[in-house]
């Protein structure tokens, strides 16, 4: 197809090939289709039985809807498939990779991106990845980096020491339904004082219907390393909802610097339900930087446990909220040692009858000294139809020490946007520089390609959003 | 015939018709201004012809070199060559300057043409020059934060940079200092030529004396209800709005 031209298809992933696969759990989830992941991995036991303990959680915990949305309510568990793959190892090299999924990647531009900026690339398709490569420079420095599964086989002495210690199984039925099926996702190891200069990046790819796509990642940063992660995320548009539930855990360790960036743009029948979140010990930084587009409903809260003495927490988050659409993100800092900061910054956009809720928790107890919190929350709606809430939870005591709390809600007018049109800038185009404009300064914060990427996304949300 | 032509218009806000029936025809190389009172109705007049939607006409025509332009959303009458410079522009927070008027010329490019980016800055540069803008504002975020004055400077930036075939100027004098309006009307002045009708909206005099107009239309309740030379302004400053309406209600 000669229009397969990479500008069209790499903002939207609403393609897709069709299926067959060797690898198929079927259609539900009982402790059997534990035992069919469990079995077609090859796993040990240790996390065979990890995974149908998970699962007993996963059915004796109630829905969140309490607090959530009844959306939620919408998910049938029983008809989606739990696991679909061709093949168990990833390729080293494109060429191996078959020819639909090597199409898929090439047309989200994945091939490319790796040649030019990136120091290794995880490509997940479905439930496995298809290609996983690291550059050989890197590798020598002795990063790891490569799936979970190879993760929990090969280096079981890092992996099973901060396996689901950040969020345990039972921190929510969504982070406990991945704890029982999870399979792809990446794991990496950083080695003390590695300073990994290229980002490593993870692609997840959903391209079967009624699928769940439940990738597992931990990343540990060792002493005094750095490394910068980044993922996106398509899927095409479907009748039915698909459902993508990732767990992520970070740990750095003293002095150590983690950057997680996520794009994703899910189309508007996925349930995206993710839980994220990091530990850093004495001096480390970890920043989460996630922009959320598409997706049916969006729930994730990046959290950082700020367990070391000065250690620095960041969620800097966009949320776009189209028609019809749900993102209820937000982020949590738990200060846990003294003298330990946290920023929060988190700027959503609704459009038409779309929805952005802000959930944050801060938590700095009584005991600590020296701590310090800064949350920002920014909404801006584009028509009167569309909503947003703030749910700002921030307990701070203790006398030393604070927490400063700004929140704005702002619109674009149609005196604003009369004023672009009348430049000649069509609607789509002045609703699109606007909101550019409204998320920015926080933009400017992200690598070069991302906030290309991003300013694409957006661009092509608003033209779907008028006339 | 090149010109920019409004007929027998009748312009509403909700059910209030405050645009009554006005005929003005802008030949292009010509500079025409309109004086009238406070809400008699000029800025409205400009807003309806830059195509408001909450500015509903409800009868007459308005053509741009002889096309209808009142069936075309706002955007596609800039891009046939309309510049409207506002009364009290709008902040766009975030946009930088250079940004906005980058995308706006660019939306005047075919698909797929790119603006040279090489160019448009020294064009931009040489333009903000003239206007004695400083540089910083490229950068900053459009109209945000500027004084009155530096805002109506910039809409004249915006006119040099877009090259508008017709171009009507709502009260760009108001709110300008003795040294802003001196290089505000250069601005405009040098812009005149063949190429640019122009329509200049102002309740003073004061601005005529800068630039000067070819003719001079006074507006009273959405009507245009004197027209003559440059010195039917300097009567009006004289005797006052007053005057008009006192001679119009004795006809
Ligand atoms: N957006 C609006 N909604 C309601 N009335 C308006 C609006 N804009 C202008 N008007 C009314 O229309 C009349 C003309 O206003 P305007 O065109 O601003 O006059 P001028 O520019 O000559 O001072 C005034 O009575 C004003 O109150
Ligand atoms: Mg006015």
């Amino acid at each position: 197809m000669s229009t397969d031209t990479l500008d069209i298809d790499r903002t939207r992933g609403d393609f897709s090939y069709p299926e067959q696969h060797t690898f198929d759990a079927g259609t539900g989830l009982t402790h059997d289709t534990i035992d069919y992941i469990s079995g077609v991995k090859g796993e040990p036991d240790w996390i065979r039985e990890f995974r149908h303990k998970a699962l007993d959680t996963f059915l004796a915990k109630p829905m969140p809807t309490h607090w959530a949305s009844h959306d939620l309510e919408n998910i049938v568990f029983k008809n989606i498939r739990y696991y679909l793959a061709n093949a168990q190892k990833p390729k080293r090299s494109w060429d191996d990779v078959s020819e639909d999924e090597k199409r898929t990647f090439e047309r989200l531009g994945i091939p490319e991106q790796e040649r030019r900026f990136l120091a290794g690339v995880e490509a997940q398709f479905d439930s496995e990845a298809v290609y996983s490569n690291i550059k050989a420079a890197v590798g020598e420095q002795g990063v790891i980096f490569c799936g979970s599964t190879e993760g929990l086989k090969e280096h079981p002495e890092i992996f099973r020491k901060w396996f689901g210690k950040v969020i345990p199984t039972g921190d929510n039925k969504f982070s406990a339904l991945n704890s029982a099926v999870f399979s792809g996702g990446s794991f990496i190891y950083v080695p003390p004082g590695v300073k990994v200069k290229h980002p490593l990046q993870a692609y997840f790819r959903i391209n079967a219907e009624n699928f769940g796509q439940f990738e597992r990642t931990l990343i540990i940063a060792d002493e005094g390393s750095e490394v910068m992660y980044m993922e996106g995320c398509t899927a095409p548009k479907f009748e039915t909802a698909t459902l993508h539930s990732a767990v992520v855990e970070l740990v750095a360790m003293k002095g150590a610097k983690i950057q997680y960036i996520t794009v994703q743009n899910w189309s508007a029948n996925v349930f995206n339900l993710v839980t994220k979140r990091a530990i850093a010990h004495e001096e480390a930084e970890v920043k989460w930087i996630d922009c959320n587009i598409g997706s049916r409903l969006t729930m994730k809260y990046p959290g950082v446990i700020l367990k070391g003495r000065k250690a620095r927490g960041e969620v800097i988050s966009i949320a776009l909220a189209g028609d019809g659409q749900h993102q209820d993100t937000g982020a949590k800092m738990v200060h846990a040692a003294d003298e330990t900061t946290s920023n929060i910054v988190s700027k959503s956009i609704s459009l038409g009858t779309g929805r952005a809720t802000y959930r944050g928790l801060v938590h700095i107890p009584k005991h600590l000294k020296g701590c310090k919190n800064n949350t920002e929350c920014d909404a801006l709606l584009i028509n009167s139809t569309a909503r947003t809430d703030t749910y700002p939870a921030i307990t701070v005591r203790g006398t030393g020490n604070s927490s400063q709390h700004e929140a704005s809600v702002s619109q674009i007018s149609a005196e604003q946007i009369f004023y672009m049109m009348s430049r000649g800038l069509t609607e789509a185009q002045a609703m699109s520089l606007s909101v550019n404009g409204f998320v920015n300064d926080l933009v400017r914060q992200f690598p070069m390609e991302y906030s290309v990427e991003l300013k694409r996304l957006i661009d092509l949300e608003m033209e779907g959003s008028v006339g | 015939m090149n010109a920019l032509e409004i007929k027998d218009l009748h312009v509403s806000i909700g059910d209030k018709e405050i645009i009554r029936g006005l005929t003005l025809t802008v030949p292009r190389g010509e500079v025409h201004a309109i004086m009238g009172p406070n809400g008699s109705g000029k800025s409205t007049l400009s807003k309806a012809i830059g195509g408001h939607p909450d500015y509903v006409v409800t009868s007459g025509t308005v053509r741009l070199d002889g096309v209808n332009i009142l069936d075309m959303a706002a955007d596609a009458r800039a891009r046939a060559g309309l510049f409207l410079a506002f009364q009290y522009p709008m902040e766009i927070p975030g946009v930088s300057n250079a940004n906005f008027i980058r995308a706006a010329l660019q939306a005047r490019l075919p698909d797929g043409e790119e603006l040279e980016a090489t160019d448009f800055y020294a064009q931009l540069y040489a333009e903000m020059d003239k206007l004695e803008m400083s540089r910083t504002f490229t950068a900053r975020s459009v109209n945000e934060g500027f004084s009155g004055g530096e805002k109506k400077r910039n809409e004249i930036l915006q006119m040099a940079m877009l090259k508008p075939k017709y171009a009507i100027l709502d009260e760009t004098d108001s709110g300008l200092d003795i040294d802003a309006l001196r290089i505000v009307s250069a601005g405009v002045n040098a812009q005149r030529g063949p190429g640019l009708g122009a329509l200049v909206i102002t309740h003073y005099q004061r601005l005529l004396d800068y630039i000067v107009p070819d003719h001079v239309h006074v507006m009273v309740e959405g009507r245009i209800v004197r027209t003559g030379g440059k010195e039917l302004a300097l009567e009006l400053e004289e005797k006052g709005y007053d005057f008009i309406k006192e001679s119009l209600t004795t006809v």
